[in-house]
């Protein structure tokens, strides 16, 4: 009965109830604009759907839920891993499109096997998102700034190549599209040891359960070792963890590079699975699986085991975004729903803060006025330390 | 030569616009990174002006509401930052990113239900905005781009409201010290961030074509924009100039195919990448000196002094 | 209506924190033109009262009163109305900002909008002259020394026509000698009507500047007094509760070899300019504690920066126990046998959002004890942690898995110091290690260094506090402008001639301090 109301109480389940609510108030935004735009569908052909996601159309949606789930776990451990160092990884996107380009060129122009595929991927993510790790690290350049510009850059570059004036081998000119690896290089599909058949759908590959083997590795590595004491002790509060002998420029290059990797992998997760194929001239804006991630990573208030959750719930209502009758709803309305819960994200502070004191308040007063303030969610700003005390 | 120099015009004037309103927003304490979403919600709200207004108009009517238009709900949009930052004292950078990304979706899904289609183009009138002067082709822009410049200027410098704001944004503590309402010369910043913002973004979008893809957003023009701000140093004068130089680089991918930058045969993309490679570099070269408003990313809480 | 013979009264204020009453039924009265002291601990709530009158805090109970008439302050706009002023303990200045601008914040002088700096400008040269406030109005802030910047904010106040001054701990950043200029300052201000509170818990300065004094310990008043009906013993007992020891307990030191040597080391500054320490050579032997004295922001940071390896030196050489470190990395020279009790316990000591078991490890999770191939051991760290908390007797409300930010203040200086002592070093560098704690913390800090000291280890601790500095050390090394311009013996130097090489106006020959 104790544990029970000490879990009440405790930081994780706070930061699920403030989850849970800013998910609620999304769908219900989402919810609203549906009924505005037609009152008479909303349900069947729009919200129900939504709700519904993968589920509406059984087993192939399930599947592709799925499918799309594995690398959106990667965007947000990508994400929330850079949290734990105190940097806001926006660039996951940028990571996400350098791994998607590694993990083609591996498979069409070296016809690699796919597991030597995901690791060009990884590596490809990885150096990407070491550039913007070095900027902060050397020349103090705000990772935002940088991984913003490395965003662009990367998906013109991108672009350039992969197209390369029509003439590039990535390029398959009858579709518009680089090569579909399924009927072209199926050694680079990752296998799927039946669940194709299973759900009906042949991009449902092992990709989850590898995106889910990640995650639990980089919970053991943010938790259990000393690695990731020392990425905590930077994030937190990077002059102390200078003071303790860290090599904080390292520590930041390293978090980065991780990151990097990690969104990589999920292209690769992805483009390995044969989910889609990349598309250099109508590719004009980021890869919306990066900004997903970050979404995924504030849902699980940057805990590597929540993301594999996050991931299915944001995965689950963009999937039931783009099954609503697309005649009536824009699929755009997904985008809106993830958005606000970002949004709302942003200030789930405030909400931790309001649960925690509304619980100290009805227990024993606190012996200090300090720990009635909210714990910061995550060490997103970079004042912690400059503060005098007072 | 003619023809760099207006796409160099259009440009410069809409990334000097945009910086500007960062500068007031950062300025007075709060990151604005929501400016690229900022700038989507003015043009939209500009070309929605443009195509409900009865034809026949006089051009001054035009002109006058839409760009009106494109200012206020580029104020309002930014209100959504405000409240979040200020307010709630929420991550400016996360809940500026969601304002971006919310930005796009949003536009989409109104221009979408707008058009009654899955179509996400807008089609407009934009010669009201445009007039010659010795064979340059110039717009309305310009002008007021020059106008707001150098009434920045002047109210960040001479007023009494310009040292407020920046007391704000070097040292709340200070200013609320001396009876200065932080959290409104904060939210003033923020929506004048918000309206130069959304103007900013119907004058990228107008004078250069009379059909807009919303799927592109202003791909990257806000952000750019930042940069400017960064480069300019947070002040007027210099923001200026830092947006010409900026917009030499952008506006060599609209002239690459009808100029002998053709024959090079490199693709668009290369030019397009090309201002976002120019903002790195500089970046890296002038980080040591640049010198942001002290207190800017921090939220302000009164209890906290 | 006869004239009041308070300007300000403030009756039975009571202000709560969230678990903390930090005053408790407070009663001040300031008599017109008298210089009333505060006295308390840190900790007391003399800052918190203060905020209460300038309309920073708003009490739970009691009223205030100007001229006995019952007023309300609701913020400091309030304040500034019933011409209420205060120089806060740690400046509101905006450092981009001229003197002049920084003045007329708040109350600008403008013509629909538009600044007039002109009338301004004039205003404050002749409230400058008058009081002796020597200001430069179009330098900025962060071009200005402390003093000039504390003028600034006297200036503020005049400017405003204030005439009822807070000071809230105005003589902590300066010398001797500033500090009896400001004192003067303050004579001359309470002489031409105004009426000041003067916030300290400097027994010296009240007894030479305050007519009556209110002391406040644990939030309570505990009650007012004429400064010329009582002394210092009763002072510091109100203050504290107890008799104090103004003497630290130690015996004669008994210097061994060198720990530290320091060979010509120079550090650059941050901001360019002339370097921050030049060419400073000293050394401290085992069981002796010395320490460098010098006004804040002549270079000590820096030398210990350059000492710990949190930043580069620029030249020179650095020696401990005779093995060059100078240009080793930090976790190497902990290694070598260096601790260290930074200077700001939240941004260098502690990882505020760490567990309190956390912080103990914070240089020695590496240790082989304390990990397995990269994995932590988390047994032996809580029985660590366990260990010094219960020996150190730290005090926080979950033990080892307290949060590091919701500790005390002197809990948490408590838990650096059982730290970097535990390391068993061979040099101990404390900086300012008892900077903003009560008098039961600073016994207890100081007996801790005289500790080492008797065990042999070396001491190097750096001081503003001219009470430490004179009562603590065995040797002094007077620090001004980034060089050492005096070595003296705290057993035969005066304040007053240390305030002197502080302050610049005296420096010895370097064969002279040899001796």
């Amino acid at each position: 009965m104790d544990s029970v109301k000490r879990y009440f109480k405790s930081d994780s389940f706070i930061s699920l109830a403030a989850s849970l609510i800013c998910v609620a108030i999304g769908l219900l935004i989402g919810l609203l604009l549906l009924i505005i735009i037609d009152p008479s569908a909303f349900w069947d052909q729009g919200f129900k759907r939504i709700l519904l996601g993968g589920f509406y159309m059984k087993p192939m949606g399930v599947g592709r839920e799925i499918a799309t789930t594995a690398p959106l776990i990667m965007t947000g451990l990508s994400v929330a891993f850079a949290f734990k160092t105190g940097l806001f990884n926006i660039g996951a996107a940028g990571q996400y499109t350098l791994g998607a380009f590694g993990a083609i060129l591996a498979a069409i122009v070296f016809q690699w096997p796919w597991w030597l595929c995901l690791i060009v991927a990884t590596v490809f993510g990885a150096l990407w998102g070491a550039i913007p790790g070095i900027f902060k690290a050397y020349l103090n350049i705000n990772e935002v700034i940088t991984s913003i510009m490395f965003n662009w850059i990367g998906l013109y570059a991108v672009n350039t190549i992969m197209y390369g004036n029509g003439t590039s081998p990535m390029y398959d000119a009858n579709k518009a599209k680089t090569w579909s690896l399924r009927s072209v290089y199926p050694d680079a599909i990752i296998p799927d040891f039946g669940l194709g058949k299973l759900f009906m759908n042949n991009s449902t590959t092992i990709a989850i359960f590898l995106a889910i083997i990640v995650a639990i590795v980089m919970y053991i590595i943010v938790n259990k070792t000393t690695f990731g004491y020392e990425l905590k002790a930077c994030g937190f509060n990077k002059n102390a963890a200078k003071y303790a002998g860290i090599n904080e420029k390292k520590s930041i290059i390293l978090s980065m590079t991780i990151a990097g990797a990690l969104a990589g992998f999920g292209a690769g997760l992805y483009y390995l699975s044969g989910v889609a194929e990349w598309n250099p001239l109508a590719s004009t804006s980021l890869p919306a699986m990066g900004f997903n991630g970050i979404s995924v990573a504030l849902l699980a208030s940057s805990n590597p085991i929540g993301c594999i959750f996050s991931a299915f719930l944001i995965s689950h209502i963009t999937i039931g975004g783009s099954l609503m009758n697309a005649n009536i709803f824009p699929v755009e309305i997904a985008n809106i729903v993830t958005g606000v819960i970002i949004y709302l994200c942003a200030f789930t502070m405030l909400f931790k803060g309001k649960i925690v004191s509304f619980m100290t308040r009805k227990s024993k007063k606190a012996a200090e006025k300090e720990s009635v303030l909210p714990a910061s969610p995550e060490p997103v700003s970079e004042n912690d330390g400059k503060e005098s005390e007072k | 030569m003619l023809l760099l120099l207006k796409y160099t015009l259009i440009s410069a004037i809409v990334l000097m616009l945009v910086a500007l309103g960062g500068m007031f927003s950062e300025r007075s304490g709060i990151i604005n990174i929501a400016l690229e979403g900022i700038m989507v919600m003015g043009a939209l709200a500009g070309i929605i002006a443009l195509n409900v207004l009865p034809s026949g108009t006089s051009s001054f009517v035009i002109i006058t509401v839409s760009v009106l238009a494109s200012a206020i709900v580029g104020g309002i949009y930014s209100a959504l930052l405000g409240f979040a930052s200020i307010n709630l004292k929420a991550d400016q950078t996360i809940g500026g990113t969601a304002l971006n990304l919310l930005a796009t979706a949003v536009a989409m899904v109104i221009v979408k239900n707008f058009n009654g289609s899955q179509s996400s183009k807008l089609n407009y009138n934009n010669s009201p905005f445009l007039f010659d002067i010795g064979g340059l082709s110039l717009n309305v822009f310009v002008v007021i781009g020059l106008v707001i410049l150098v009434v920045s200027y002047i109210v960040l410098y001479k007023t009494k409201f310009g040292l407020r704001l920046m007391a704000c944004g070097e040292h709340p503590q200070a200013a609320d010290s001396v009876g200065i309402n932080v959290y409104k010369m904060r939210w003033a910043g923020v929506i004048i961030s918000g309206m130069l913002g959304g103007l900013g973004g119907f004058a990228y979008v107008v004078p250069a074509v009379k059909t807009w893809n919303f799927e592109v957003g202003v791909s990257g023009m806000g952000f750019l924009a930042l940069a400017v701000m960064i480069f300019g140093q947070w002040k007027p004068h210099r923001i200026f100039f830092a947006a010409v130089f900026f917009a030499v680089f952008k506006s060599l991918a609209n002239i690459s195919d009808s100029t002998i930058l053709a024959n090079l045969g490199w693709s668009s993309n290369i030019y397009d990448m090309m201002p976002f490679i120019a903002s790195m570099v500089i970046l890296a070269f002038t980080s040591k000196k640049s010198r942001a408003p002290k207190a800017e990313g921090i939220p302000y809480d009164k209890g906290q002094r | 209506m006869a004239e009041a013979e308070y300007v300000i009264e403030m009756l039975n204020i009571t202000k709560e924190f969230p678990g903390i009453k930090a005053n408790d039924n407070i009663t001040v009265r300031l008599k017109k033109g008298e210089i009333h002291a505060l006295l308390g601990e840190n900790g007391a709530g003399k800052s918190t009262l203060m905020s209460v009158l300038f309309g920073l805090y708003q009490p739970e109970s009691g009223v205030i009163k100007k001229d006995g008439v019952e007023v309300k302050i609701n913020n400091p706009n309030d304040a500034t109305a019933l011409h209420i002023g205060m120089v806060h303990q740690h400046f509101k200045l905006v450092e981009v900002f001229t003197v002049l601008d920084n003045i007329i914040l708040g109350v600008e002088p403008n013509k629909m909008g538009f600044l007039q700096k002109q009338g301004a400008r004039r205003k404050v040269l002749e409230l400058s002259e008058k009081y002796g406030l020597k200001v430069d109005p179009d330098a900025y802030i962060e071009n200005c020394t402390v003093g000039m910047q504390q003028r600034t904010e006297i200036l503020k106040m005049l400017y405003r026509d204030n005439d009822i001054l807070i000071f809230d701990e105005p003589t902590a950043v300066l010398t001797p000698q500033e500090i009896t200029e400001l004192m003067q300052i303050m004579k001359n201000l309470a002489a031409e009507g105004k009426s000041i509170l003067f916030i300290t818990h400097k027994l010296n300065e009240i007894m030479a500047v305050a007519d009556r004094v209110t002391v406040l310990r644990k939030g309570k008043c505990i009650g007012t007094v004429n400064v010329k009906d009582t002394n210092k013993e009763e002072l510091s007992r109100m203050m504290v509760g107890r008799d104090v020891q103004f003497e630290v307990e130690k015996c004669e030191s008994h210097p061994g070899e060198v720990a530290l040597k320091v060979e010509d080391l120079s550090v650059a500054s941050k901001n360019g300019g002339k370097d921050a320490v030049r060419n400073v050579s000293f050394d401290v032997k085992k069981g002796e504690i010395v320490c460098i004295a010098g006004i804040d922001g002549n270079g000590q940071t820096e030398l210990v920066y350059g000492l710990t390896g949190l930043e580069r030196v620029k030249s020179g050489k650095i020696e401990l126990c005779g093995k060059d470190i100078t240009n080793d990395a930090i976790i190497k020279r902990n290694k070598s046998g260096m601790s260290h009790i930074p200077e700001d316990r939240h941004k260098h000591g502690l990882v505020l959002d760490f567990s309190l078991e956390e912080n103990m490890v914070l240089e020695r999770y590496w240790e082989p004890r304390f990990q397995k191939n990269g994995f932590i051991d988390f047994k032996t760290r809580r029985e660590y942690s366990d260990k010094l908390i219960e020996q150190y007797d730290i005090r926080s409300g979950q033990g080892s898995i307290t949060r590091a930010r919701s500790m005390s203040g002197g809990n948490q200086q408590k838990a650096i110091v059982a730290r970097e002592i535990d390391k068993n070093p061979e040099l101990l560098i404390a900086v300012q290690p008892t900077r903003g704690l009560d008098v039961g913390a600073i016994e207890y800090i100081h007996k801790q260094l005289v500790a080492q000291r008797d065990e042999g280890k070396a001491v190097l601790l750096v001081s503003l506090e001219l009470e430490e500095v004179m009562s603590v050390p065995d040797r002094i090394l007077v620090m001004y402008e980034g060089e050492i311009v005096g070595e003296v013996d705290p057993k035969k130097i005066t304040v007053e001639e240390l305030g002197l090489y502080m302050a610049g106006a005296k420096r010895d020959k370097r064969e002279e301090a040899a001796e």
